[in-house]
């Protein structure tokens, strides 16, 4: 465990999940998603667990955000909050 | 200063609580459904980021074993080691939040094409006018 960095990423973390409930878009709110999901991966494989860390980037960053855009694409962009 | 390490040393746990309060604000209230949603998965990563968390430690690597297989096998010192056990409870509470996820986004799309809406005060308003007649 690297302190800095670990604190760095958990702030860009926090900052990337603000965003993603607080923007006006459902898209952008898909893709600020996975911009979290990925930083996640990240300290979560600079703390040593390597393997949610894998099972985080695939699925989590990968998956979540394909099914995110699709359900967005035949549903609508539009949100009031 | 005691109360200051105290809280500065914990940096971990702090940010959990943060990300997990953001998750459950996202889930109370906001009213887009997708945004519910989006809150839910937040809420369910705090909680894997804190496992995670608790598995760690400092000056410890990977929990792999390095000459395993030979006959001059080291003796293991679990300090210097992780602990896997959360790690691989984690990789099941992954699997099922995608599952979760998945069967939301499922309902979502129907909800759409019922109501050509996904915004719950205007799902309750026709809600509402469909009970009037």
């Amino acid at each position: 465990m690297i302190w800095q960095l670990d604190i760095i990423l958990l702030i860009i973390v926090v900052i990337c999940a603000l965003a993603a409930i607080s923007v006006k878009d459902l898209l952008s709110s898909a893709i600020l998603f996975g911009a979290y999901s990925f930083l996640l991966c990240l300290v979560w494989a600079e703390m040593g667990a390597v393997d949610v860390a894998f099972t985080e980037a695939t699925v989590g960053a990968g998956i979540s955000t394909a099914f995110f855009i699709g359900a967005i694409y035949h549903t609508s962009r539009r949100t009031k909050d | 200063m005691d109360v200051m390490d105290f809280i500065i040393s914990k940096y971990n746990y702090w940010m959990y609580i943060i990300i997990m309060m953001i998750g459950f604000y996202a889930m109370i209230a906001k009213t887009n459904l997708v945004k519910k949603v989006l809150g839910m998965n937040i809420f369910q990563t705090a909680i894997i980021l804190f496992f995670v968390s608790i598995a760690s430690k400092r000056g410890a690597t990977i929990p792999i074993i390095q000459h395993g297989h030979g006959e001059a096998a080291d003796i293991i010192h679990t300090a210097q080691y992780m602990n896997p056990l959360p790690h691989v409870l984690m990789l099941t509470a992954i699997v099922v939040m995608v599952s979760t996820f998945g069967v939301a986004i499922a309902l979502l799309i129907l909800i759409y094409r019922r109501y050509n809406t996904l915004e719950e005060d205007e799902i309750l308003e026709i809600l509402r006018t469909e009970d009037g007649k």
